[in-house]
């Protein structure tokens, strides 16, 4: 398969046409669910997993809204394909394999904003991933999915506890949604531990980049639900709902603070942070993530014009380690990968040097 | 990436602290981070829940006696103890082999036990409720019959308020 057939590269919500996306970059849902009277993926054998793709592929041609999905055998893709596709969230490291190797029968299928993982931690991992802040319109997407996955497929369910998942911290909804959000000014006014630390009161959690497990870094966090059991899919995403919400409003304020009482060093930062991006030879990934922080909060404030939300969302996915090899080729060292990461970026962000790639219309306004 | 403290190796693990307001990250290589005593990626993504468990010191493991750590799944033939190594039960019939153990532990996770989220039917010719009703009174009829008398007066309950 190759990655170059996926329509918008498998990431629509680059094109920051959803609600609050210059702070919200993306919302994501998915539900776990699995095939009744099978075992658990940490049990399943090959023939197990073979059968699991088939009903899964079956239900996804009768659904209205995979129909058309791109399949990826995850197995028989390169190692740099698959973490391409992780850098842009569409598999797991779960999917990829712990130890590099996909088990057998490992599949994504995708088609614009949804998608589902098959083998993964649980047989199904069930994904909608939108553009900005929108977790009532990534519910009602993904439920409807489901419920076309729920006529094909007999999924396990217990009375008592819901959806059965194969590690008790998802089961009943098996529901996790979560918004990846940029946050610059709090950390700028180290308001930030604040916030962080109010959201496990609250059955919330946040993570870095990648979820589970990862750093942050750029001031990006991905905030979600911590739990999944006792409350409905619609409570589970309107709590989080209401946090963000004041996270983003608590991160306005934090930003006119900044510029009220410290406009000359916010403009200093931003146009710094705008000039070493399109002139530096050699850019590491966390300086790149920063400096791109630093940009999209200037862009944000009104400050930088000449930059849009659609080039700041695709310099994010296609600085990563991953997508530069995909460019200039495997086995490069740190070295080369940072001097390609630099360029990439002022190719980028020079006007008139765009390669004139898959665009949205630019727009000169912030 | 050099690991911070060695300087030597490459740095594979991002470790981020919130101290004093601030939010740091150190970023140190896998032998290093282990002296540090930090579980490293392939150690604590193995199993989430064991730090969990053992932090609140009374977890699956804990109160488990031998005997109960050999109960065995009859459907996938894996027991309590494999689920306190890995975090992961064995299929879904562990939900209900388990059910003692797993109904606290749930209750700690998310602080509930029970689904009130969407109801699943796996044929629609039923009416929710009818189908939701015959599913309990089966629970019911076999928690009664495992002499499960906990499980039956929570599936009586349930019963009651949906008549």
């Amino acid at each position: 398969m190759d990655l170059s057939m996926l329509p918008d590269g498998g990431m629509r919500w680059l094109d920051a046409s959803g609600p609050e996306s210059m702070i919200v970059l993306s919302t994501r849902v998915r539900l776990a669910r699995n095939l009744s009277g099978v075992r658990f993926s940490t049990r399943t054998t090959a023939t197990d997993r073979k059968d699991i793709l088939e009903s899964v592929a079956r239900a996804c041609h009768k659904s209205g809204q995979l129909a058309d999905a791109v399949e990826f055998d995850v197995p028989s893709m390169s190692s740099l394909d698959r973490n391409i596709l992780h850098e842009r969230h569409l598999i797991s490291r779960e999917l990829m394999g712990r130890d590099g190797r996909p088990v057998s029968s490992a599949a994504l299928f995708t088609e614009g904003e949804l998608g589902v993982m098959v083998n993964e931690e649980d047989h199904l991992r069930i994904q909608v991933l939108k553009s900005g802040f929108d977790l009532s319109g990534a519910l009602a997407s993904i439920e409807r999915l489901d419920n076309d996955f729920g006529r094909e497929l007999s999924f396990a369910f217990h009375p008592q506890f819901g959806y059965l998942t194969s590690c008790p911290t998802n089961v009943g909804t098996g529901l996790r949604a979560s918004v990846l959000i940029h946050l610059p000014g709090l950390v700028l006014t180290k308001e930030i531990s604040k916030v962080l630390q109010g959201l496990a009161q609250v059955g919330l959690t946040f993570r870095g980049l990648y979820g589970e497990g990862s750093e942050v870094v750029g001031n990006f966090f991905q905030l979600s639900n911590q739990t999944t059991l006792g409350k409905s899919e619609g409570e589970l995403v309107d709590q989080l709902g209401k946090v963000v919400r004041q996270v983003v409003e608590y991160e306005v304020e934090a930003r006119a603070v900044l510029e009220r009482d410290a406009p000359v060093v916010m403009a200093d930062k931003v146009w710094r942070a705008y000039g070493l991006l399109r002139y530096a030879r050699n850019l590491s990934f966390e300086e790149a993530m920063n400096l791109l922080s630093g940009v999209r909060l200037g862009v944000g404030l009104g400050t930088i014009k000449d930059v849009d939300a659609y080039t700041l969302n695709k310099l994010l996915v296609y600085t990563q380690p991953g997508h530069l090899e995909d460019i200039i080729g495997l086995g490069v060292d740190e070295a080369e990968l940072n001097e390609a990461r630099a360029e990439y970026v002022r190719s980028l962000l020079q006007p008139g040097l765009d390669d004139g790639g898959d665009q949205t219309e630019k727009s000169s306004e912030s | 990436m050099k690991c911070e403290n060695c300087g030597e190796r490459h740095a594979q693990i991002h470790l981020t602290q919130i101290v004093d307001n601030s939010v740091t990250t150190v970023h140190l290589c896998e032998e290093c981070a282990s002296d540090k005593g930090v579980q490293t990626g392939a150690a604590a993504q193995a199993n989430p829940l064991n730090d969990f468990i053992a932090s609140i010191g009374m977890g699956v493991g804990s109160n488990i006696s031998d005997e109960d750590s050999a109960i065995e799944c009859s459907s996938c033939q894996s027991t309590l103890r494999d689920f306190r190594e890995s975090g992961k039960l064995g299929c879904p019939a562990c939900y209900d082999t388990f059910h003692g153990h797993l109904k606290d532990l749930l209750r700690r996770l998310h602080g509930s036990n029970h689904h009130a989220g969407k109801y699943y039917f796996a044929d629609s010719e039923e009416s929710d409720q009818a189908r939701h009703t015959r599913e309990l009174k089966k629970q019911l009829k076999n928690a009664v019959d495992a002499e499960n008398f906990e499980l039956a007066a929570e599936l009586r309950d349930q019963l009651k308020v949906m008549e």
